[in-house]
């Protein structure tokens, strides 16, 4: 089966007064209908990845090389039409917040008609049912009366349910989702989780979803890949990677969840910031925060093991404990 | 709350309603009521952890508790001296101290780090604010020699929240409010100020209010969790007592709104429906009642008291479904699993 | 590759104070560089032009008049009374910057303090601060400007006066709107939990954060205070000749367009080039000022 989307060995790098290695050596495989979290801290690089799949970056500031490859189609040779239908039409992105994302001088019937009329060329009466079908599907209650509605007469969750809404009417292949559910209140981020992962069977779509947070990640996704200074350290399924995390990092990160750690108990933190990438590493770049660094991880880039299919950690000490099993 | 031991800090029936003003004359159209009729004690050393959504009024309390924000009612009494009475407000002040959320916005873009904390201990005429703010900027973990002359943009957030605890403790406070201030740090970086602020209330005797959205965060740090839901008081608990049972409908649904960090055991129901509502013209009776999967008729006409759950008990809720005599056809018997 | 050893990550050294910084990034704006030397080199000759050992600006001839740029004597030729422009160019100077800047710098304190305090306190007085200046607006400020100069009658000072009167709302206005911006902001909230009383937080966390923008606003009014004063001059009710103003210069010099345009143009020329050269800076000081970037 041809992978829907296969990123080899990207690098971004950012041009300006300051240099800044936002990726360095990524590859990815996702297969059509496939979940992935990818799961990482602020500066990791996860929205990076994002915006240069859709090819979002200002190519002036940005160097960029690797392959990336959609249902086979090398998306870095796009331009003009074909990149339109692309963005919008094969692929399309749920951000974080739906109140910069929506236009608030159009109605929400009015935002999906006109994507689906670009995009499918419709006729603007059919377009507008497809819009009601969406509003439906997106369980917003009494959706016809919301066609109507503007943006900022919606409340944070059901403009979330919207911009899911416009980001599936024309049925994309791929989806990615930029935190879009980190601005919600608990109990609308669970909704708007569950939603998202039935939509997803029901469409059959592929799924990117970034996040900084382990639990939403463990529910939204079946896989998940660990970002850390725009490298992915870790990636296996959900229940791996979760169950039996072999990176320092995820471990670590797995700890600060606080999920079930006794309450006053000194947490073992991180210690440390994230490196700020004006130099490409070309050393393991968790070595200085890590517990169990070794004077060879500060020497050269960490080994890829590969314990299982698609499953593989960048830890030169990842042997070690598999050796040990 | 118990009544042997005197509380350091009481807040009683404390309110706010800000007017939403509108058109051509700017008349008053409504009220959000913010915060209403809340009360609460604090032991001293003691953590109160305050959850609940946006717009419960959880900042508000904050901001209403060092006067950043004026009362419309209700007492605030720090160790037995009521503010207005018997304290001025600066006085106050120097005793209860905030941490913000935004490590960025609350720290004065123009000044060095050092300066910034020392400007309280200058406000307050305290002696050597210099050498106090170099000593606390040790104690959060900066290197005075090397930070004390920079300014907050060339810091990591993480080093700008130590920054502004270190500037609320230059007082010397017996309470220290963090409101969110960790809600916006990386994990990683999250797990450390938490091990400090730990660290620092063993150190200085800080009584800390504690004010987040996560729940296992609240439930770390935490002795008593205070859950709040449009501008009220509906549950108040020990921690160990919350977590065994969610005497409130609300505060379960919260709890199991947390993703459940099991992939064979994913969440398969969300437990509400819909956004909290706005708290602009809360519904009357119990406010909860909309969402409420329990709802009874009473619940729409009377609002329910905060009181133990039993007599005596340190788990106090506000729910019909609790008292036996209000009326509701499962009164008594609890919120049913 | 990145060491971090300790706790604390490797951060860029300390910087210098924050003036200097911004004067260092402007150093590095040529654009805004070349409008500060050719307004440094106007405003130095205005200032030293007794010094320069030009013609007397006052001195006319009837023999010389409106003589074409290039004569010998007279380098940029001479205007309708057979006066030397060039000297008359370079002591009009004194006067239209005087009247050009000044008013601003008037309403910059003015404005910029009354626009502080509506934007601190808020509330009623903010309403009645800011409805006064609302009324102002009402009026466009040119015809303001000539309203006013025509009540108090001709004279650099009541230029002075009714120019200042121009500028002072949308310097408030600006004010007003950058203070209440910064006043939300968590670090005055913080200052004020801390005990310190408004004059204090304003005078240590709010001036700081507010003057560069309203400064930034203040010099790009400059160059239309100076085009204004120009013209209230050019409309005989601002500066009486004789006295070398340039907006004068270009009333008086107007019949003489058919006979010597290029004269004619000179006065018109200064205007243009100062005014523009003010734009610039004001532009290259705005990002220069900007500290995050």
């Amino acid at each position: 089966m041809t992978p829907l989307l296969q990123i080899d060995n990207l690098d971004v790098r950012f041009k300006g007064a300051r240099t800044v290695h936002a990726i360095n050596d990524l590859s990815l495989t996702l297969m059509p209908g496939e979940t992935l979290a990818l799961l990482g801290e602020s500066g990791s690089g996860k929205s990076v990845t994002l915006k240069t799949l859709l090819r979002l970056l200002k190519e002036k500031r940005t160097d960029l090389s690797g392959d990336i490859r959609f249902d086979g189609t090398d998306i870095m040779t796009l331009s003009g039409r074909a990149l339109r239908s692309y963005r919008g039409g094969d692929v399309s992105m749920v951000f974080q917040d739906p109140g910069l994302a929506l236009d608030p001088v159009y109605t929400v019937g009015q935002q999906i008609a006109e994507t689906v009329m670009r995009h499918k060329g419709l006729s603007r009466e059919n377009a507008m049912d497809v819009a009601l079908d969406m509003l439906q599907r997106v369980r917003i209650p009494s959706p016809k009366r919301r066609l109507a509605n503007y943006p900022h007469e919606l409340s944070g969750g059901m403009r979330q349910r919207v911009m899911i809404a416009l980001a599936l009417a024309c049925r994309p292949r791929l989806l990615l989702a930029d935190e879009p559910t980190t601005a919600l209140d608990a109990t609308v981020q669970i909704q708007i989780l569950l939603l998202l992962r039935e939509l997803q069977r029901e469409f059959g779509m592929g799924v990117i979803f970034v996040t900084h947070d382990i639990g939403v990640a463990v529910e939204i996704s079946e896989r998940i890949a660990v970002m850390y200074a725009g490298q992915i350290v870790e990636e296996g399924t959900t229940h791996e990677v979760i169950r039996n995390p072999r990176h320092p990092y995820t471990q670590g990160l797995l700890a600060a969840n606080l999920h079930d750690v006794a309450r006053g108990a000194r947490l073992d933190a991180i210690p440390g910031a994230p490196p700020s990438l004006e130099v490409r590493p070309d050393s393991c770049s968790f070595a200085p925060r890590c517990p169990m660094a070794l004077p060879a991880c500060r020497q050269a880039l960490p080994p890829v093991l590969t314990p299982g299919p698609r499953r593989r950690v960048a830890c030169l000490r990842a042997g070690e404990t598999l050796a040990a099993e | 709350m118990s009544a042997t031991d005197k509380p350091l800090l009481s807040v009683r029936e404390l309110k706010k309603h800000f007017p939403i003003k509108g058109g051509i004359l700017g008349r008053t159209q409504a009220m959000v009521q913010a915060v209403d009729g809340v009360s609460f004690d604090v032991r001293a050393g003691e953590t109160l952890g305050i959850v609940g959504e946006s717009g419960c009024g959880k900042s508000t309390t904050a901001k209403l508790l060092i006067g950043l924000v004026d009362r419309d009612e209700g007492d605030i009494d720090l160790d037995g001296k009521s503010l207005g009475r018997d304290i001025s407000l600066r006085a106050l002040r120097r005793d209860i101290q905030m941490v913000f959320q935004d490590s960025y916005a609350s720290l004065n873009p123009r000044m060095t780090i050092l300066d910034s904390i020392a400007f309280g201990a200058r406000v307050q005429g305290l002696d050597d604010p210099v050498g106090r703010a170099r000593r606390l900027m040790a104690r959060v973990g900066l290197d005075p020699d090397r930070f004390a002359g920079r300014y907050p943009h060339e810091l990591s957030g993480g080093q700008r929240q130590r920054i502004n605890i270190a500037r609320a403790l230059v007082m010397s406070p017996k309470v220290v409010v963090l409101d969110e201030a960790v809600s916006a740090l990386d994990k990683s970086v999250e797990a450390q100020v938490l091990n400090l602020l730990s660290d620092l209330r063993a150190e200085f005797g800080l009584t800390y209010i504690f004010i987040s959205h996560d729940l296992n965060v609240v439930r770390y740090i935490s002795d008593r969790i205070l859950v709040m839901y449009l501008g009220e008081v509906v549950e108040l608990a020990p921690v160990d007592m919350i977590w065994a049972e969610q005497a409130h409908p609300y505060t379960r649904s919260l709890f199991s709104a947390m993703p459940s960090m099991d992939p064979d055991n994913r969440t398969q129901k969300p437990p509400l429906t819909g956004d909290p509502p706005n708290p602009i013209d809360p519904p009357p009776g119990c406010r909860f009642h909309t969402r409420c999967a329990f709802a009874a008729d009473v619940c729409k006409t009377r609002h329910p008291a905060l009181g133990p759950m039993v007599a005596g008990s340190p788990h106090w809720v506000a729910c019909h479904l609790h008292d036996p005599a209000s009326g509701h056809p499962r009164a008594g018997q609890g919120v049913p699993a | 590759m990145v060491q971090v050893t300790t706790d604390i990550p490797v951060v860029p050294p300390a910087q210098r104070g924050y003036w200097s910084g911004v004067l260092s990034r402007l150093k590095r704006d040529p654009v805004a560089m070349i409008c500060a030397v050719i307004l440094a080199a106007l405003v130095l000759s205005a200032v030293f032009a007794p010094w320069l050992g030009l013609a007397d600006p006052y001195q006319g001839s009837m023999i010389a008049r409106l003589a074409a740029p290039g004569t010998p004597g007279h380098l940029l030729g001479t205007d309708e009374q057979g006066r030397d422009m060039l000297s008359r160019l370079i002591y009009g100077g004194r006067l239209t910057l005087f009247i050009g800047l000044m008013p601003v710098v008037l309403a910059f304190f003015i404005g910029g303090t009354l626009g502080i305090i509506a934007g601190y306190v808020g509330g009623i007085t903010n309403t009645i601060i800011m409805r006064v200046v609302d009324v102002f607006f009402a009026f466009p400020s040119v015809l303001l400007a000539i309203a006013i100069s025509g009540a108090l009658g001709a004279g650099v000072l009541n230029s002075l006066v009714s120019l200042t009167i121009v500028f002072i709302p949308p310097v408030t206005r600006v004010a007003e709107a950058v203070t209440s911006g910064v006043r939300s902001l968590d670090y005055i909230d913080a200052a004020r939990a801390s005990g310190a009383n408004a004059l204090t937080v304003i005078r240590v966390h709010v001036i700081g954060n507010v003057l560069s923008p309203i400064f930034v606003y203040a010099t790009s009014l400059t160059s239309v205070c100076m085009i204004l004063a120009a013209g209230l001059s050019f409309l005989g009710i601002g500066v009486r000749p004789p006295e070398p103003e340039w907006g004068l210069m270009l009333n008086t010099l107007r019949s003489a367009i058919y006979v010597n345009p290029w004269l004619a143009a000179l006065p018109g020329v200064m205007i243009f080039a100062t005014s523009l050269c003010l734009n610039l800076l004001s532009d290259g000081l705005r990002s220069a000022m900007n500290v995050r970037d």
